[in-house]
């Protein structure tokens, strides 16, 4: 009661965890549906706008006989999954197909539960936050639900009983679990500037950015994540396309080598819709989490931001759709430029590139924050991080010189195949013409042309 | 009231796992269920007011550890049932050991409450200003040894897998050039022979028609012709049946 007592309060207090779990019922009731009836709602859209925007892309126009843009392209696509014949394949583990669409979809969709969606707002006369619950850990519950949503990609590809959608559940396993890993320490940054894990505050904390007292100055800090932790960002933005396997990480269903990975097996029925289903829902849920941590929640950006009420009541949703269509559109706009990467590049690339990556600037940001702590040893930090940064570049040039040697070694080899190969051109086994035709001068010297450009 | 519903029904649902996961004959149907059974462990300590340990749970154990073990079975295709024969000498006994010594920790953990007074979530976290705060701080100072020590064994651990599992490989993986050039060396540099353009066919185990008419023996996939050979499902033709048999005996002196 007294929670509400406060942000009933006229000046609209920032949501923050203890604004939680005081709603009647049935208002939580209402916020529970209003969210499921938007993934919903953004699920049809959104394959709408992938496929009107892909199209646009590629110079062509997409659906546009349903309805007018295609408008009602989804809904058609709907119908015709929930009519259509539901079949099991001859050996699948019938349970275990049955249920892997429902394990993949539902804790996408309560993920974004803890996603804000706006400040405290007067609904049906009761002060609440726009925001299904908050919890302490809520980032953490998010990390939670992506993990067990892995659990109905994989038991998809295992209750098939068919070797494409076995590799193709493996591959999705083994990406998201190492992709996860990358994708929390890319929180971490944002924990140590917000100092909480709950999403309301977190977007709380980004309401203003507060100055930095250095060297008798004062410089205004910007307030969004983004713009602090560019390099935590940009490593949340890889790894939000490999936790969702969308290009360019889409092994999992590369339909190049595995027909169509771990939903190989299940033909368009509503089965399939519910796997769809869940994958939009997952690229929903990191790009709201992407904005919740780092482009200020619902926050108005800044121009709009000028003006009194634009973080006030219901205004806050729309800011937060328009990021949301964004940072989505972001998603289409990747799809449309990337090819395909191997998978052992994919795994080398989190493993050796993001992650290290990602520590290297944890500890960076940990130091910056332990120098702004009123009344920390500096001395003690100092000495610390000097001790650890030549430690790092001993370790560098220690490997740099490794890595010289092995480049020379392997420019000797090279010299010494080319001195061969000019010797006897056919040493290598391959048909070569002599290299002393008239019209081939040989490589070092210099073309004649022809006179005609 | 809802911590009351939550515990019962959880109560049935993971011992109904646990013992589903002793049961249960196959491999990846075990792993399931002790995944069901860390999953309701996460949820009742969410009950319990502990959401850091719920997540860290679901995350570690359920996100990483089940499916580690998932990934293995489905990898390794442990799919048929084990064999119940018992390799280690006394597993019985030592089993019944460990569990008369597990009872007895517990039983004196436990009981342990009727004796000492307990403080309550509230009296105990109130100093910190909160749960999660409160464990961070007792991570991160009074415990921090404890953690170091124990992810420097989990590291430790990792390495010892790596190197037990690695293989020097006995001479370098041959690269794209070394391919291409033993390629060139051999007989083919070019690809095999498709199935030509005079055939009626072009499934696999039917040998190419080349430009004249003749029929390529190089066509024919060596394993699928043998089986062809062997159950006697040769083509009617007689020149494309010569075939497959001849890249059979082809394969056979190559032996």
């Amino acid at each position: 009661m007294n929670a509400i007592r406060v942000l009933a309060a006229p000046e609209p207090a920032l949501p923050n965890v203890q604004s939680f779990g005081h709603d009647p019922l049935w208002i939580t009731i209402i916020k529970a549906v209003a969210i499921f009836v938007f993934l919903l709602l953004s699920v049809m859209y959104g394959v709408w706008m992938e496929r009107k925007l892909i199209s646009r892309m590629q110079h062509r126009y997409g659906p546009n006989r349903a309805g007018k843009f295609g408008l009602l392209q989804s809904i058609a696509d709907a119908l015709k999954m929930g009519f259509k014949e539901d079949l099991y394949p001859s050996k699948v583990d019938r349970f275990l197909y049955a249920i892997a669409p429902v394990i993949l979809v539902v804790p996408a969709f309560m993920a974004f539960s803890v996603i804000p969606f706006g400040p405290t707002v007067s609904m049906f006369g009761e002060q609440t936050p726009l925001q299904l619950t908050d919890l302490p850990i809520a980032v953490l519950f998010v990390l939670a639900m992506a993990s067990i949503g892995v659990y109905g990609i994989v038991l998809a590809g295992w209750s098939s009983r068919s070797p494409y959608a076995v590799l193709g559940g493996l591959r999705s396993s083994a990406q998201v679990v190492s992709y996860e890993i990358a994708m929390g320490l890319s929180f971490v940054g944002v924990f140590l500037f917000a100092g909480t894990l709950s999403t309301s505050e977190i977007v709380a904390k980004q309401a203003s950015g507060g100055t930095w007292e250095v060297l008798g100055l004062s410089i205004p800090m910007p307030s969004w994540y983004v713009v602090m932790l560019i390099p935590s960002f940009l490593i949340y933005a890889i790894t939000m396309l490999g936790e969702t396997n969308r290009v360019p990480f889409d092994l999992p269903e590369g339909e190049g080598e595995l027909v169509g990975g771990y939903q190989t097996e299940y033909s368009s029925s509503l089965k399939f819709a519910l796997i769809q289903m869940g994958e939009y829902v997952n690229v929903f849920v990191v790009s709201a989490v992407s904005i919740t941590l780092f482009f200020g929640g619902w926050r108005a950006p800044w121009p709009i931001s000028l003006w009194e009420g634009a973080n006030v009541g219901y205004w806050p949703l729309l800011w937060f759709f328009i990021k949301l269509v964004l940072v989505f559109g972001g998603f289409i706009w990747v799809r449309a430029s990337m090819p395909r990467i191997r998978y052992d590049q994919l795994m080398a690339f989190g493993w050796k590139v993001l992650i290290p990556l990602n520590l290297a600037w944890i500890m960076l940001v940990a130091t910056v924050r332990a120098f702004r702590i009123e009344g920390a040893d500096r001395t003690a930090l100092f000495t610390i991080a000097a001790l650890v940064v030549v430690g790092c570049l001993v370790l560098f040039f220690r490997f740099d010189t490794v890595l010289q040697r092995r480049r020379e070694t392997r420019a000797e080899e090279l010299k010494q195949e080319f001195e061969l190969l000019e010797e006897q051109p056919a040493a290598g086994g391959h048909p070569v013409p002599p290299l002393d035709l008239p019209h081939y001068h040989g490589a070092d010297r210099k073309e004649i042309s022809s006179g005609i450009h | 009231m809802g911590e009351t519903i939550t515990f019962w029904v959880l109560a049935v649902v993971s011992v109904a796992a646990a013992l589903g996961l002793v049961l249960s004959r196959k491999a990846v149907y075990c792993a399931l269920m002790l995944g069901v059974v860390m999953g309701s462990l996460a949820v009742l300590y969410a009950v319990q007011e502990a959401p850091f340990l719920a997540a860290v749970q679901i995350i570690v154990y359920t996100g990483a550890v089940m499916m580690l073990f998932l990934f293995v079975l489905m990898l390794v295709g442990v799919d048929s049932t084990d064999s119940l024969v018992e390799t280690i000498k006394g597993q019985r006994f030592w089993a019944i050991v460990a569990g008369l010594g597990f009872a007895a920790l517990l039983a004196l953990a436990i009981g342990n409450v009727a004796f000492v007074r307990p403080t309550g979530l509230g009296g105990a976290t109130s100093q910190y200003g909160g749960n999660v705060q409160g464990l961070a701080q007792l991570i991160f100072t009074r415990h921090v040894f404890a953690f170091e020590v124990a992810s420097a064994l989990l590291i430790t651990a990792a390495l010892a897998a790596m190197v037990l599992a690695h293989r020097e490989r006995a001479k370098a993986k041959p690269t794209q050039k070394d391919l291409a050039r033993a390629r060139f060396a051999g007989p083919h540099p070019t690809p095999l022979p498709g199935p030509g353009v005079y055939a009626r066919h072009n499934a696999n185990d039917m040998p190419a028609l080349l430009p004249d008419g003749t029929v390529s023996e190089l066509s024919v996939n060596r394993i699928i012709a043998r089986h062809d050979v062997q159950e006697g499902r040769l083509p009617e033709d007689p020149r494309l049946a010569e075939a497959i048999r001849q890249a059979v005996e082809v394969e056979e002196e190559s032996k």
